[in-house]
C-alpha cells in the first residue's frame, strides 16, 4: 500500500492522514471548493503584492510627472495618474501594503479581544457576564466614527495606531457575536462530559467550545478585512489615517479621487475595484474555510477524502 | 458508614431556582431532589427508575458534583465531595464517571473518536506517547469497536457505536463508580440489548460500582442488583431487584411495574392493571404531605398532612419504604 506506515493502533496501514493538516486542507480546498481557491489565490496576491511592492511598481510611490496631472491609461501610466502626477498603478501596488496590513493587522487583533471576551463572558456567565456586556453595550451605543477620532487624536496617526484603535474598537463590538456562538455551543451536553471527565475550565474553553464556535470566528474575520479596509480609508479622509503621501487604497479613493470623478474617473475605479477584489477573495476564502474545517461536511461522494476509506487488511 | 459501602448519600436536595424579571429575582423553585438518601454497596447496580421529571438524571448528576447549589452530603469512600475544593473534585472525577443518554449529543463533533477517548487520559494525566496510544487502542477493543476507527469523527459513528465510545472515554480512567443515565433509551430495542450486554460485561470485568438510571422497568430488571423508585423528587422504595418486582409494597411502585407489558396475551388480559389519575403535579408546588397522594388509590388524610419518611419495613430487610399505608 500506498506509504506503508504502520498504524499506531492496530497496525493496519493509516488510510486516512497520508497528508500533514496543512497539505489535507489545501488539497481539500482546490478539489473541493473552486470558488474559495480562487478567493484564497487572491489574498496570497494581496501578500505577494504587499511584500514585494518595491520591486513590482514601475515607479515610486511619491514620482511625480511634470506635466502629466490627471493622464488617462496608456502604456506608460497603466492606470493613469492623479491629480499631482503621480502613477496609479504604482500608487495601488504601494497601497496594498497599507491594505495588506491594515486588512489582516485589524481582523487579527479584533478577533484575539472578541473571542477572548467572548468566551470568558459567555461561558462564565452570571455576574461576570452582566458587567462585562453593560460594557460593551455603552461601547457599542457611540457612533464608531467619534471613538476611532477621540483615540486617533490621542495616540497620533500611523498605521501601527491605525491597525490598533480599529482592532480594539470592531474587537469590542465583535465580541457579542463570540458570546452568543459561546452561549449556544455550551448548553451541548459535550461541554458536561467534558466537565465530568476532569477537564479543567480552560481546557474545556480551548479544547470542546473554540473549536465549535470557529464558524463565526472566521467569518468575522474575513468580514471584517474589508471593513477594516474601509474604515482606514475614511480615517485618512479625515486626516487621522495613514499620513500622506504613503497611499491606501482607502485614501486614494475617498480623497482627491472624488474631486475629479468626472474629469479622471480611473483615479477612483482602480483603487475600489482592487478593494472589491482583496474583499471578496477574502470573504470567498473564509467561506471555503469554515467549511472545510468542518468535519460533519467532510466525505461524500467525488469528494476528497483523502484517498480511498476502505477498510484495512488486519 | 459502613465499610462495603462506595457511596453515601445523606438528605440531598437540588432546588432550580425560577427566577423573574430584571433583577433576576428567585420567584420559586424547581425542587427537583428534595432530600433523598440512599447507599451504594462497592460492586453493586443500583437502578434507579422512575418517570419523566422525577429527578433521576438531576440525582446522577448531583453525585457526580455536576451542579452548584446542591445540598446534603455525598460521600464517596468516606470522602465528603460536597466539602472537596474544586481541584480537588476535578482529581476525584478520576474515581467516578457519567455515561450519558444521548450519544448524539455527548461527543464533541469536532474530535475523532480516538481524541474523545483519550481526552481522559491527557486530562489526568494517565498515559503519554506509546502507552497512550495502546491504552486508546485497548479502549476500542474493550467497548467492540476496532481501533482504526479511531480516525473518524462521531458523525460517521452510529448511534450504537457512538454510546460505546461514550462508554469507552468513561472507562478510559478506570473510573471506580458509573453513572448511566439512561444509557440505552436513546437507542434501538436492538441495540439496547447489546449495551446493556456490554455494560454488564464491563461491571464484571472491571469489578465497577453502576449508578443505573433509566424508565424501562424491563431494562432494569436485568442489570441490576437493587432498585430505587423515585417520585417528584423522592424515593418511595428502594429494595432488591427480585424482590420489587415480586413484591412492590408503595403504591405507585405497583402502579409502574403493572404498566409493564407482558408478552403474554393470556396473562396480560387477566392480570390487574391500575391505571393512575391526573398528571405528575408541578415539583415548583409539589402537593402537601406525600408527594403521591392525588393520584394514589390507598391514600387516606394523613397522607395528605403528613410526609412519609423512608422507613426499612424489618430491620435488616433492606426494604425501604415511604408510604403510611404500608404496614
Amino acid at each position: 500500500m500506498t506509504e506503508g506506515t504502520k498504524d499506531l493502533y492496530t497496525g493496519a496501514l493509516a488510510v486516512r492522514k497520508r497528508h500533514s493538516f496543512l497539505a489535507d486542507l489545501a488539497i481539500r480546498c482546490v478539489k473541493e471548493k473552486p470558488l474559495g481557491t480562487v478567493g484564497g489565490v487572491i489574498v496570497l496576491l494581496l501578500l505577494f503584492i504587499g511584500i514585494f511592492a518595491g520591486w513590482l511598481a514601475p515607479y515610486g510611490y511619491n514620482e511625480t510627472f511634470v506635466g502629466g496631472k490627471l493622464e488617462g491609461m496608456s502604456s506608460t501610466f497603466w492606470m493613469g495618474t492623479d491629480n499631482v502626477g503621480r502613477d496609479l498603478l504604482s500608487r495601488i501596488i504601494y497601497g496594498a501594503r497599507v491594505s495588506m496590513f491594515v486588512g489582516l493587522g485589524v481582523p487579527t487583533i479584533s478577533m484575539i479581544i472578541s473571542t477572548t471576551i467572548g468566551l470568558v463572558s459567555g461561558f462564565i456567565g452570571g455576574k461576570t457576564d452582566l458587567i462585562i456586556q453593560r460594557f460593551v453595550d455603552a461601547w457599542v451605543c457611540f457612533p464608531a466614527l467619534f471613538i476611532m477620532l477621540t483615540f486617533m487624536a490621542l495616540v497620533g496617526s500611523g498605521m501601527v495606531q491605525v491597525i490598533l484603535v480599529l482592532g480594539i474598537m470592531g474587537g469590542i463590538g465583535a465580541s457579542r457575536l463570540k458570546r452568543s456562538a459561546v452561549l449556544a455551543v455550551k448548553m451541548n451536553l459535550y461541554v458536561e462530559a467534558a466537565k465530568a471527565i476532569g477537564c479543567p475550565t480552560w481546557s474545556i474553553l480551548i479544547r470542546h467550545i473554540l473549536p465549535n464556535i470557529m464558524a463565526t470566528v472566521i467569518i468575522t474575520f474575513t468580514m471584517g478585512m474589508g471593513g477594516a479596509i474601509l474604515a482606514e480609508a475614511s480615517l485618512s479622509f479625515l486626516g487621522y489615517g495613514i499620513p500622506p503621501p504613503v497611499p491606501s487604497w482607502g485614501g486614494m479613493l475617498s480623497g482627491n479621487a472624488r474631486r475629479y470623478m468626472i474629469q479622471a474617473p480611473w483615479m477612483a475605479i482602480f483603487p475600489g475595484l482592487a478593494l472589491s477584489i482583496v474583499v471578496y477573495g477574502a470573504n470567498m476564502f473564509g467561506d471555503a474555510l469554515r467549511d472545510l474545517l468542518d468535519p460533519r461536511l467532510r466525505g461524500g461522494i467525488g469528494r476528497y477524502s483523502g484517498g480511498p476509506r476502505k477498510r484495512p487488511d488486519l | 458508614m459502613k465499610d462495603n459501602h462506595l457511596i453515601e448519600i445523606d438528605q440531598l436536595f437540588m432546588y432550580f431556582p425560577v427566577t423573574a424579571g430584571v433583577l433576576q429575582r428567585r420567584v420559586a423553585d424547581v425542587k427537583a431532589v428534595d432530600g433523598i438518601s440512599f447507599y451504594i454497596k462497592k460492586g453493586e447496580t443500583l437502578g434507579l427508575v422512575g418517570e419523566s421529571g422525577c429527578g433521576k438524571t438531576t440525582t446522577g448528576r448531583c453525585i457526580l458534583q455536576l451542579y452548584e447549589g446542591m445540598k446534603g452530603t455525598v460521600r464517596f469512600e468516606g470522602v465528603e465531595l460536597t466539602k472537596l475544593k474544586k481541584e480537588q473534585m476535578r482529581r476525584m472525577r478520576r474515581n467516578m464517571q457519567l455515561i450519558f443518554q444521548d450519544p448524539f449529543a455527548s461527543l464533541d463533533p469536532r474530535m475523532t473518536a480516538g481524541q474523545i477517548i483519550g481526552e481522559p487520559l491527557k486530562v489526568h494525566g494517565l498515559a503519554r506517547g506509546k502507552e497512550y496510544k495502546e491504552q486508546v487502542a485497548e479502549l476500542f477493543r474493550m467497548v467492540e469497536l476496532e481501533p482504526y476507527m479511531a480516525d473518524r469523527y462521531p458523525h460517521e459513528f452510529s448511534g450504537g457505536q457512538r454510546q460505546r465510545i461514550g462508554i469507552a472515554r468513561a472507562l478510559a480512567v478506570r473510573p471506580k463508580f458509573v453513572v448511566c443515565d439512561e444509557p440505552v433509551s436513546a437507542l434501538d430495542v436492538s441495540i439496547q440489548a447489546q449495551i446493556i450486554i456490554l455494560l454488564e460485561k464491563l461491571r464484571d470485568e472491571l469489578g465497577l460500582t453502576y449508578l443505573f438510571i433509566a424508565h424501562d422497568l424491563s431494562v432494569v430488571r436485568n442489570i441490576s442488583d437493587r432498585v430505587a423508585v423515585m417520585y417528584l423528587g423522592r424515593i418511595v422504595e428502594i429494595t432488591m431487584a427480585d424482590e420489587i418486582y415480586a413484591n412492590p409494597l408503595h403504591p405507585y411502585t405497583i402502579a409502574l411495574l403493572s404498566a409493564v407489558p407482558i408478552p403474554d396475551p393470556k396473562v396480560d388480559r387477566t392480570r390487574k392493571r391500575i391505571i393512575l389519575k391526573g398528571d405528575v403535579p408541578s415539583p415548583i408546588f409539589p402537593p402537601p404531605g406525600c408527594r403521591f397522594n392525588p393520584r394514589c388509590y390507598m391514600a387516606s388524610d394523613i397522607c395528605k398532612q403528613k410526609q412519609p419518611e423512608l422507613r426499612e419495613l424489618t430491620p435488616g430487610s433492606e426494604h425501604w419504604v415511604s408510604c403510611h399505608m404500608v404496614k
